[in-house]
Order: C-alpha cells, then structure tokens, then sequence
C-alpha cells in the first residue's frame, strides 16, 4: 500500500534500531511518555518494543479518547438513550465500556434503547434527516481530532434547521492533559514516574500544529518531540528524544513535517473556536478535575446541546475500586500491575475503559503483548 | 457470483407484493409461494418426491453433517447474497471436514413485509449456486414471523457430505513444525460487506469471495492425502481460526505479516476504517495445515487451482503451552494475535 508500507519497512527500522542502540547511553535510562493510545497501539502493533533496547522505557498517557471519560459522562449517555428515549449516535468503541453496574451502551441497547454505532458526525446527522419525529443525540467524545467534524454538524444542524438534533459534548484538550500529569505529585514531587519527554501527538497536532506544545518545551524543561503513528515514525521519534536527552536540549521537534505544521489547521481551529468554549473545569477519568480542559457548546447554538435540551440526574461517578484505569491513565502503574488485568478484566469482559478502547493501554497489553509477561526479553532474540 | 449475474436472468414467475402472514400459513399463498418460488427454481429429483422427507438412498463411507445459520446485512452484497452465501457456506463446512458434500436442506424465516421478488432473486441465485456446485437442495422449509419480529429473511442450511477412507481432517490434528498456508486474499468479504453497511458511505470496488471450496479440497487432496487441518476463516477471520486451531491442538502458531496475502485495496479500507484485516471474514477462502515436508507439494496444487491461485505459506506451528498464535510483523517485532473482542470497531482518534 502506497505511502503506507513506507513507514513500515523492516530494513529502515533496522537502521534506525541500530543507531538508536548506538546514541542510547547505556549509563543512563530513558522514560519517553507516549500520550496518545494510537502511539500504544502502534507500538504493540508493530512490535517496535523488541527493536529498543533495554533502558528505553514507554510510559502510557491518558491520550484515548474512550479511558480518559469519566462514567458518569457515559451514565449520562445511557439515560438519554433510555429514559429519554433518544436515538444515541456514538463512535463503535463507546459501545462496550461498562459504566456504573457495568451498564454499558451495549447493554442498554440489547435491552432496547436505541444506540446506533456511526463511523462520522455526518451519518449522525443523516439519521436525524431520516428520523423527523424522534431526538437525535450525538454522543462526541476526542481530543482535538475529533472536534471540528463535530463542530461542522453543529453547523450543518443550524444551516438545515433542524429540530431534532443535538450534541452531548464531551471534548477534551491534550495541552491542559499533559500540564496536569507534569504538575501531578507523581512527577514534580514523589518522582514515582520519570519522563525524560513526550512522543507529542499526530492527529492532534495536525489540528492544533506544534505550537501549543513549546510551553512544555519551556516551562517544565521537557523535550516533546510530534510522532506519526507509524511504527517508523514512532521509533524515528524515539531516536530524536534520546539525542534532546544526550544533548541536554529540551525543544519542540516535528518528526511529522508530512502532515503537522506549527501554527496547525487554522480553518480548523476557526471553526472550533466558533462553535465552543472552554469549560471551567472537567473530569477526567484518573486525572480527576482538570481547569480549562474540556469545551462546552457556546450559548448561540444551545438548542443542539444534549445537556441543555435534556434533563440529566446523574450526579459523580462511581469507579470499581479495584480497578487501576486511573492510576495507569497517570503513568504511575502498567496494565499488568492491575489486578484484575487478564483475570476479570479482559476485551471480552472489561471493567475499565482502558481494556475497552484499542487504543486503551490495558487492551494493547492484552491484545498483542500477553506472551512477554512470563519472559519478558523472548521476542527481543 | 452476485443476484446481479447476468447468467441469473431467467424469466421470473408472476409472484408480485410482499410477504405476509398468509404465506406461512398452511393454505393457498403458502403453496403457491412453495411452487412458484421454491419448487420452481431449486427444481431436481428430490423435491420433485413431494414428500415430507426426501428420500436419498445408499452412501458408501462415513457421513459428514453440518449446518449454518445466515443472517446478513445487507442480504444483497458485491460478489453475493444471502442465497449463495448460505449455500456456500455449509458446503464449505462439510468441506473442511475432507468431505465431499452431497445433498443440502435450507430452512427460510420470512419477515412479515420483505418483498417477493427480492425473496425469488435470492431463491434463484441459490439454486444457481447450487447447481454450480453440484449439490442440490433436497428438503426446504418456510416460516413467517410477523413484522419487527426479523430482518427481512433468515436462511439456515444444513450439508451432508461422505469422507473417503483414510482422510482424518481435524482442528486438533496441528503438530509442531507443520507448515501453515492460505488459499487466497484474506479480508474480502468482510470489507465488501462493510461496504454497503448502512450509514457507511465507504465505496470501493472490492467484492466478496463467497464461493464453494469442496472442489478445491478435493484437488488438494489429491495432491498431499495427509491434510491435517482446515478450516475456513469467516467470522473473526485468520486470527479467530488460528486461534480456534491453535486451542484445539493444543499448540502455538507464528504466522509472517509479510506472508499473509491481502488486497491492496482491501488493506487500504482496513487501514482507513482502523480495522486489521486479520480480523475481518472470508466467505471462499480455507487455512490448511500439512507436514513441512508437503507444504511445497501442497502450494503448487492450491496455486494451480483457479480459487487458489493467491495461496501462500503464511506460518508454522510451534510447540507453545500457552496456545498462543504470534505474529512477526513487517517491521520485524513480534506481536499476539488475538481474537477480537465483540465487533471490529473502527478507531475514533
């Protein structure tokens, strides 16, 4: 596949893994957080972990959409699709992810609500179109990826007049995301997760371009370095932060000059600015109450947001205790330091968003990492 | 081999409307629908004995049985239908046993409302695949389920075929060191199908493989009698089948990334849907398992076979306590491939 297999070539990983072993000092250690779950994925997927060497370490971010929802947001959802008796449009991967009494989406649409799966905003959209007498709600969860195209239904909505349709908004925003990891006790203080810098997003990047990420650069002396998602990207990147490391520079680098530029998608960035604004304060699965990062519906286009035009009871979310999502959203635990990783909580039957999500840490462990558990170093011969 | 197919234009019989309660009800619109529809299309010997059972008489060897239940959206799809597909189907299941399938049933569920000439394109196209596979419908059966109570139409069929002495075919035959190989494109169908999902405007130009494979086996057979594993990889794909065969046998499997043959076009749907195309159905493709000694032997005879022509040695079995299925990949890691959990979900970030 044409600019596909490019980034996956086997003999240009190899060169890169070599000089990677090369500049890697063997005297010290790397922690690189990958924020986004598609570099987790990507990195599982691919097996760019057996081409590392031993001290470069990944430590997952909160970057998936899905883990990083707070269940009562999702409880939320379920009530609009049952008590009120909408027709919930969502993203596949919402459908399965348990929320209070594991009441899933999934679940409440086998009971009969109607929940239907949809790949764009705009199939949302033609739903509403086809459904006159019924409420259409689109439940829009993501990063900055996915906000402009929710901000063009929005848009479309108002343009065409309609009457039943409307956004349950649950847009979040990766700079305030990764503030409050490098200002968490965890990092500052108790030194109990160490990174030396950040694999920068790619999708989101390519909205917001590089610039946001220069405050990291500069305020807390972290190198970020923006990654494709491509396996070569991921480890080209890798490369790139192990010399800002050696180097004792602490800069915002673009690996991803084929899509992310500094200043981003500004037409983008215009519409969403239109559209939205900042909420005060958001709660984000394992980060708890993060300011100024999340985006509302602005007062002009109120009569397409869910959380005005329905009533909502459900007040605080209640977490299965014994599930770790939130620590491993923070970075300070792995998957496999969770009890109730592989033994109650797997794809088939997940307690937590993250096992839920292909782009969940725990599902990436699960999925394409289970045989390194028991021999860890197998796979690297 | 589609209800478009230009060779399904045969006259279509007067039947006009749609399905009602009626036609499931033991009188008049019951028969006539069996006579014009079913009794007219799938027309041979056997349903011509008018009976409540057909009678099929003596077979030489070991019986075979197997039965299939096909629901499917849309019931018209690039490369097929419901109609061929259920017939498909069940020979290839009967199939994959080593056995040459002989004689199908076919049970209909009609909802209440679904159109009657859409019922008579699927009916014609399965007597087409059918006949093109030599295997006839012998015993039929139609319900009706009043509306909302269905989706359109449910066919279940069910396959007997007869083994040959000596062809022991089973998923818990794989030893360590036996080679892995696949007889075409994995992926097809499943994207042809997703393609026309509703609400799923996603147009390409792939088509579903749904296609019968007994001819196949058999040519394979022939070639290398001691076959010791096959399976056709449909629902969940390559990795739900070597999965299945791996836990089955007790063994572990590592297939190559870069062996495994997908479409390219098939690989872009995949990768712009953030699905992978291991985990994606195939309707006329098989995974077989032989000694490393006959894979070769094996691969020029698949190959040499017009529905093998894309065959490839795809892994090995390995002796794995676990039973896990590992995957080199292109870049030259190593990776588990799993079943997939629930549906394919395509990526939202």
């Amino acid at each position: 596949m044409k600019y596909v297999d490019e980034y996956r070539d086997q003999e240009l990983a190899k060169t890169i893994a070599g000089a990677i072993a090369t500049e890697a000092d063997s005297e010290k250690s790397y922690h690189f957080m990958e924020f986004c779950g598609g570099h987790t994925h990507a990195m599982f997927r691919y097996g760019v972990q057996d081409l590392m060497p031993q001290n470069v370490h990944f430590v997952h971010g909160p970057g998936c959409p899905v883990c990083v929802l707070p269940i009562c947001r999702l409880d939320d959802a379920v009530e609009l699709a049952e008590r009120h008796g909408v027709i919930l449009c969502t993203y596949g991967d919402m459908m399965r992810v348990p929320g209070t009494k594991h009441r899933s989406l999934m679940r409440a649409k086998a009971d009969g609500a109607d929940v239907r799966m949809v790949y764009s905003t705009l199939d949302a959209l033609k739903i509403a179109r086809e459904n006159p007498e019924r409420q259409v709600v689109f439940f829009a969860i993501g990063f900055e990826t996915t906000t402009p195209p929710t901000a063009v239904a929005i848009k479309r909505a108002e343009a065409e007049g309609f009457k039943n349709f409307s956004v349950f908004c649950n847009h979040v925003l990766t700079p305030a995301a990764i503030s409050h990891i490098l200002e968490s006790p965890e990092v500052r203080e108790l030194g109990i997760v160490k990174i030396d810098g950040f694999l920068g997003p790619s999708h989101v990047s390519s909205v917001i371009g590089s610039q946001p990420f220069e405050f990291f650069a500069e305020e807390f002396q972290k190198p970020v370095v923006i990654a494709g998602f491509e396996p070569l990207d991921v480890m080209q990147s890798v490369l790139m932060l192990i010399r800002q490391v050696n180097e004792d520079r602490h800069e915002v680098e673009n690996e991803y000059t084929r899509v992310v530029t500094e200043e981003g998608n500004l037409k983008a960035q215009a519409l969403v600015s239109a559209v939205f604004e900042l909420r005060k304060t958001f709660d984000w699965r394992g980060l708890g109450t993060v300011p100024y990062s999340a985006l509302r519906i602005r007062d002009a286009y109120a009569d397409f947001d869910a959380e005005k035009r329905f009533e909502l009871s459900v007040k605080a979310s209640r977490e299965v205790t014994s599930c770790e999502c939130p620590s491993i959203l923070r970075g300070v635990k792995k998957p496999t330091d969770c009890k109730l990783f592989g033994t109650v909580c797997t794809p088939q039957n997940p307690i937590g968003s993250c096992m839920v999500s292909s782009e969940g840490a725990c599902a990436a462990y699960w999925t394409y990492g289970r045989f390194r558990e028991p021999k860890p170093l197998e796979a690297a011969k | 081999m589609s209800a478009n197919d230009p060779r399904l234009a045969v006259t279509t019989s007067s039947v006009r409307g749609v399905v009602d309660m009626t036609h499931g009800a033991g009188g008049r619109a019951m028969a006539e629908l069996i006579r014009d529809i079913f009794q007219r299309h799938l027309a041979n010997e056997f349903l011509a004995q008018g009976n409540d059972a057909a009678l099929l008489g003596t077979v030489c060897g070991r019986l075979v049985m197997a039965t299939d239940a096909h629901v499917i959206s849309p019931v018209f799809f690039p490369g097929g239908d419901i109609g061929a597909l259920a017939i498909h189907g069940t020979i290839n299941d009967v199939a994959m046993m080593g056995a040459r399938p002989l004689w199908l049933s076919a049970s209909f569920i009609l909802e209440e409302g679904f159109p009657l000439a859409e019922l008579e394109r699927i009916v014609v196209s399965m007597a087409f695949a059918a006949r093109e596979a030599g295997v006839p419908v012998v015993a039929g059966d139609t319900k009706v389920v009043e509306k909302g109570k269905g989706d359109g139409v449910f066919i279940s069929t069910t396959g007997v075929g007869v083994l040959a002495d000596g062809t022991d075919v089973s998923g818990s035959n794989a030893r360590p060191g036996d080679a892995i190989l696949v007889s075409g494109t994995m992926g097809d169908h499943g994207v042809a199908i997703l393609s026309k999902r509703v609400h799923l405007d996603f147009e390409t130009e792939i088509i579903s493989d749904s296609q019968p494979l007994h001819d196949l086996v058999e040519a394979m057979l022939a070639a290398i009698p001691g076959i010791r594993v096959l399976r056709d990889p449909t629902r969940g794909g390559l990795s739900a089948t070597l999965n299945e065969i791996a836990q089955q046998s007790k063994v572990g499997i590592v297939i190559r990334e870069a062996a495994v043959p997908v479409k390219p076009e098939v690989a872009a749907a995949c990768e712009l849907l953030g699905l992978d195309p291991l985990n994606v159905a195939n309707e006329g493709k098989l995974i077989v398992i032989c000694a490393a000694q006959d894979a070769e032997t094996l691969l020029t005879a698949i190959r040499a076979h017009p529905k093998g022509q894309d065959a490839a040695i795809i892994g090995e079995v390995v002796a794995d306590q676990h039973a896990l299925v590992r995957m080199k990949t292109r870049l030259g890691g190593m990776r588990v491939v799993d079943w997939i959990a629930g549906e394919q979900l395509p990526r939202i970030c």
